[in-house]
Order: C-alpha cells, then sequence, then structure tokens
C-alpha cells in the first residue's frame, strides 16, 4: 500500500482510490478475475429478482382491487393511494399495532438475553479451563442440527401447564438461548481475545465475572452486535411457534399478517400495504446495518 | 502523590492477614473452579428444558392417547404411529415436502455457487451487490408467501400474465400439484439463495490464491479451475449448507401455510407438508397431540436419516480428489 500512500499525498484521495482499484485488479488471477460486462449485467438481472417482489408488493398496496383485477402486471409507477390502503390496515380487527408492538419486545429482550448468555458462555468456552470443556462444546455444535421446532406438542404442553399460552412469556423463554449464538461468541473470542488480557486483569485482583464485564464484553462488542442483528431477524421473522402459542388474541406480526390473509383474502391492496407495514421496520434495519448482516454471515461461513 | 505521605490504611496484625489472605485465595480458587460452569450454565438450563427436553418427550406423547383439551390419556404404544402411517394424508405430506425440498434445495445450492463465482470476481461496488442479494433475507416467509400467492394466482398472476407475453398457456399454479410446489420453492429461493450464496461466497475467498495460479500456469481455463479448485475445497462449505437446508426445508410450513388463505394445503392438500399435517393433527378437528407427536418422531427420525445421507454423498461428490478444506 505504501505507493498508493504516494498516490494519496501527491494526487489526492480520489487518485488514491483509483490507483488502489487498480492495483487491485492488477493482482487478480483464477478466481480474483475481474467482472466483463456479462458479469455485470446478469449480476443486474439477480438484484432486479432480489428486489421487485418488494416493490411489486408497494405497488399493489398503492393500488385498489379494481386496477389490480384488471392488470395482471402492475404499472411500475406506482398509485397514490397506499396510505388509505394502510389505515384500512391499521382500522381492520387484525390488532396491527399490538401485534408490531409485541413483535418489537419479543424481539428485542430475545436478542438482549441471547446475545448476554451466548457471550457468558462463549467466554467460559473459548478461555477458561474446567474439565468436560470440549465435549460440552462438542454437545453445544451438535445441538445446532436439532430441529427442535418437532418438539412443540411438549412445549405446548409446558406452557399450559404454566398458563403462558397466549402470552408473550411462551415466545420469549425458549427463544432466549440458541446453540448457534453460543458457537458463534466461542469461535469469535477464540480468535480474537488473548490469555493476556484475561491474565493481567485476574492478576489485577479482578474476580472472573470482573474480567468478564470489564475485558471480555467490551471485546466482543462487533461479533455481539451481529449475533443480536441475526437473533432480531429471526425472531421478528418466526411464525410457527407464536401461531401455535399465542393465536390471534395476542398476536406478533406475522401472526397477525396470517389473520389479515385468512379475514380479506380477495382484497390485494389491503394485504399487500398490511405486508408493508410488516416488512418496513426490518428493511429499514437492513438499510442501516445489512453491511454488518452480510459479513456477519460471511465470518460465521463454514471454510473448511 | 507526593512519596513520604502518611500511610492511610493501618496495619493489621500478623494472623488476622493470614486470614485475610487464606480467604481470598480460598474465593480466588472457588471462582476459577466453579465460575466456567457458572457461565455455560444458562444455555444448558434453558435448552435443556425448551429444546431436548420436548423432543426427547414427544416420544412419551408419541404412545398416549393424548388430546388437546383432555390432556393424557391411556397408554396405546405404537398405535399413533399405526394411525398415522395408514393415513393417505401423511404419505401425501411427505412426497410434498420432499418434493418442495428437492426443488428448492437442489437449484438453491447451484444457483448459489453460480453467484458466489460471479460476486467472487473482482466488481465495483461489492457491498451493494452483496446486500442487495441479501435484501430477501429480511422479509418474513409470511410475507414471502403472501407476496408470491398473488404472483402465482392461478387468474390473475403475474406469472401467468408474463408468460401469456411469450405465449405460454397459463399454469395451474394452484390446482396443479407439480406447479404449486415449483410456486412454494421459488418463496423458499427467494429468501434464501442470497444467504447462501453469502456463505458459499466466504468459502471462496478462503481458498488460497496459489491454487490458481498453479492451474493457469497448467493452462487450466476457468471452468476448469472451477471444477477442480473451487469445488472440492469448498466441500465443507457444501456440507453445511446442503444439511441446514435439509433441517430447515423437510419442517418447512411458513410458505406453503400461506400460499392460498386457507392454510390447509389447497383443496386436494396438493401442497400440504408434513408440518402442516402435524399442526393439523394436534391443533385442528382432531386435536390429537398423541399423533402429532407421532408424525413429529417420524419426521424428526427421516430428518437424522436424510442428514446422514446427505453427508455421506456431498463427501463422495466431491471427496476423493482433494483432502477438502484446510
Amino acid at each position: 500500500m505504501s505507493s498508493i500512500g504516494v498516490v494519496e499525498q501527491t494526487a489526492g484521495k480520489g487518485a488514491a482510490k483509483y490507483a488502489t482499484r487498480r492495483k487491485n485488479r492488477r493482482a487478480g488471477v483464477g478466481s480474483n478475475r475481474r467482472g466483463g460486462w456479462v458479469t455485470y449485467t446478469l449480476l443486474g438481472v439477480v438484484l432486479l429478482i432480489s428486489f421487485y417482489p418488494l416493490y411489486y408488493t408497494f405497488l399493489l398496496a398503492s393500488s385498489d382491487a379494481q386496477t389490480i383485477a384488471q392488470n395482471p402486471i402492475p404499472s411500475l409507477i406506482p398509485d397514490g393511494k397506499f396510505v388509505d390502503n394502510a389505515e384500512r390496515v391499521l382500522n381492520a380487527d387484525i390488532k396491527f399495532w399490538q401485534a408490531l408492538w409485541n413483535s418489537v419486545i419479543v424481539a428485542v429482550i430475545t436478542s438482549v438475553s441471547v446475545v448476554l448468555f451466548a457471550t457468558l458462555a462463549g467466554f467460559s468456552f473459548a478461555k477458561l479451563q474446567f474439565r468436560g470443556r470440549r465435549a460440552l462444546l462438542v454437545f453445544v455444535i451438535a445441538t445446532m442440527a436439532v430441529p427442535t421446532q418437532l418438539g412443540v406438542v411438549p412445549l405446548f404442553i409446558l406452557m399450559s401447564e404454566l398458563g403462558w399460552t397466549g402470552k408473550l412469556v411462551a415466545v420469549i423463554v425458549p427463544g432466549m438461548v440458541t446453540a448457534f449464538g453460543v458457537f458463534w461468541m466461542t469461535q469469535y473470542f477464540e480468535e480474537t481475545l488473548p490469555f493476556e488480557l484475561i491474565e493481567a486483569a485476574r492478576v489485577d485482583g479482578c474476580s472472573m465475572i470482573r474480567t468478564f464485564w470489564h475485558v471480555a464484553l467490551p471485546a466482543a462488542k462487533p461479533a455481539a452486535a451481529m449475533l443480536a442483528l441475526f437473533t432480531f431477524v429471526a425472531s421478528w421473522t418466526s411464525f410457527f411457534w407464536p401461531f401455535i402459542v399465542l393465536g390471534s388474541t395476542n398476536p406478533t406480526l406475522p401472526v397477525s399478517l396470517q389473520l389479515l390473509q385468512a379475514s380479506y383474502f380477495k382484497d390485494y391492496s389491503l394485504i399487500m400495504a398490511g405486508v408493508v407495514l410488516a416488512t418496513i421496520p426490518l428493511i429499514l434495519l437492513f438499510i442501516v446495518a445489512g453491511k454488518q448482516l452480510v459479513s456477519g454471515i460471511m465470518a460465521g461461513a463454514v471454510k473448511g | 502523590m507526593s512519596m513520604n505521605a502518611a500511610p492511610t490504611v493501618p496495619v493489621k496484625s500478623d494472623a488476622a492477614a493470614d486470614r485475610e489472605l487464606a480467604r481470598r485465595t480460598r474465593r480466588n480458587a472457588w471462582d476459577r473452579k466453579y465460575s466456567p460452569y457458572l457461565y455455560i450454565s444458562p444455555f444448558f438450563i434453558l435448552f435443556a428444558i425448551v429444546g431436548l427436553f420436548p423432543l426427547v418427550y414427544t416420544a412419551f406423547v408419541s404412545l398416549h392417547d393424548w388430546n388437546l383439551i383432555g390432556g393424557k390419556g391411556d397408554f396405546v404404544g405404537i398405535e399413533n404411529y399405526q394411525q398415522v402411517l395408514g393415513q393417505p394424508l401423511f404419505w401425501k405430506g411427505l412426497r410434498n415436502t420432499f418434493s418442495i425440498f428437492l426443488l428448492s434445495a437442489v437449484p438453491q445450492v447451484l444457483i448459489g455457487l453460480w453467484l458466489a463465482a460471479m460476486l467472487d470476481a473482482n466488481l465495483r461496488a461489492k457491498t451493494f451487490s452483496r446486500m442487495g442479494v441479501l435484501l430477501p433475507y429480511v422479509v418474513m416467509p409470511v410475507a414471502v408467501g403472501m407476496i408470491f400467492a398473488k404472483i402465482f394466482a392461478d387468474q390473475s398472476g403475474m406469472a401467468n400474465a408474463l408468460l401469456g407475453k411469450i405465449g405460454i398457456d397459463p399454469i395451474a399454479w394452484h390446482a396443479d400439484v407439480l406447479a404449486s410446489h415449483v410456486a412454494i420453492a421459488t418463496m423458499v429461493d427467494f429468501r434464501w439463495t442470497g444467504y447462501t450464496t453469502l456463505i458459499l461466497l466466504a468459502g471462496m475467498q478462503a481458498i488460497p490464491n496459489d491454487l490458481y495460479e498453479a492451474a493457469v500456469v497448467d493452462g487450466a481455463g476457468r471452468w476448469r479451475s472451477f471444477k477442480s479448485i473451487t469445488i472440492p475445497s469448498l466441500r465443507p462449505t457444501i456440507i453445511f449448507v446442503v444439511i441446514t437446508s435439509t433441517i430447515g426445508g423437510l419442517q418447512i410450513f411458513d410458505e406453503p401455510r400461506m400460499f392460498d388463505s386457507a392454510g390447509q394445503g389447497g383443496a386436494d392438500r396438493q401442497w400440504m407438508t408434513v408440518t402442516m399435517y402435524l399442526y393439523e393433527l394436534g391443533w385442528g378437528a382432531q386435536k390429537s397431540f398423541g399423533r402429532a407427536s407421532a408424525v413429529a418422531w417420524i419426521l424428526f427420525l427421516i430428518i437424522l436419516v436424510i442428514g446422514g445421507i446427505n453427508f455421506w454423498f456431498t463427501q463422495r461428490i466431491s471427496g476423493t480428489d482433494s483432502k477438502g478444506g484446510k
């Protein structure tokens, strides 16, 4: 990068950027060959497929029943009726505001809890010595492959016994820990947190929990933020269990959307307005933190 | 602080200091020995209660006459299993599940590989493209189901309108068995292909560049190095993708549940999956937790077996000519 540094000093930032780009490209061999116009065209098509269904939803949500019935392929310019349709969603008998609030509560609490418990366990697995460490870690990893959704019947029986059916706590508690989270944080600590730092804190007289709180937790911030993001998205989009245990009396957003479709199934502008309203919060989150999601997925991937 | 400041802490007697030190050492040893277990315990305790116990207890429920309202009844042995396996509806659900799974998983991995190879090239706007393919991931499956149910509407859907423009007769996306599976598989892939692509891309980027350089020196073309270097090196990543998509895919519920407003899997149950059947047994008209549990346990075993087969198969596909991974 030193030659780039010279360029930056002599010819300014823009030139330095360009030089970097050229340098990176020249280095391209094998997998790193540069993309031609075919690649860009194909990529454009892929991005269009990725984006268009959402735009399509918005187009329908801005239209009315008659227009939709007459035009299977909607015009690319939205009609101005989105606000009207959105109001109809809010007035429909699907408890939209309650569902939104419920979804926020569930997603926030599970994210905080998953991150806290996963960071604690990850710190322990990666940096502390104890008997059975390896076996227990292998157990955690193995449980990632267990389809726990198939335990719904006993879980439902358990929630009924506790009197939790229809209450948010029935959705929150089963989501409070994930094996993936523990595995994720363990990996992160193993790679990034030096033993010396922990030992230094211990020598200074910190207890384990203070070491965790003042040394490990701050060091874990980037990975913890990513884990929180993934947990939030998973919680926001989850349907099967909330649908079973909450039902329509105290729904989360997906459950309330299901209700919308079941009650107004031919009114597409209304249904799509509901979809738009329920999706907007995560789209906003994606705009702010999509970059972190991308690098999170790529960092967590099994690379051999 | 000046050096000759008077000491503010009174000096303790020797015995008291010893006791204090011993207490501290003991506490420290305790802390070192038990804290690790304390920190991992929330995960294990909660997982045992809400994850493992329900799964194991499913087997117990499945051996009983158990009703949503009446609760636990008599022990009936394998009667629930016999009942379920004797139902044509169960087999239909199993067929649909596998069909949807294969129609979604195979293209997803192939398209993912192709897209990842494309994104691995030196492109402008890297972050933008990567975020672009991931966008559908934040849309809830329920919403994806509702959107595509309209796109694939038999009469007024956009899919048929577009096909009409290139002279293809309208397809009965809901009424036809295979077409409905294709439509649902499309929903799954719409949401997950970008995610899979990024995982595969990360795997590709971890392949050392000198392997490709050597291939170029040996005169290998693009396709040849993709086949002989990229795919074998990606084996662990591909196994991971295939196994996770199997576990998720065989339990599919949300998208087919939302493919029409009734949520029964179609008039002829042509797209009803096993998990939808499980739901219907437990919380539908029958309210039979015993049978629902039997279905859950059967599906669990199927997933285990398929996971094993997947593992074996993926290893064979790209196995022999490389040690695989790093």
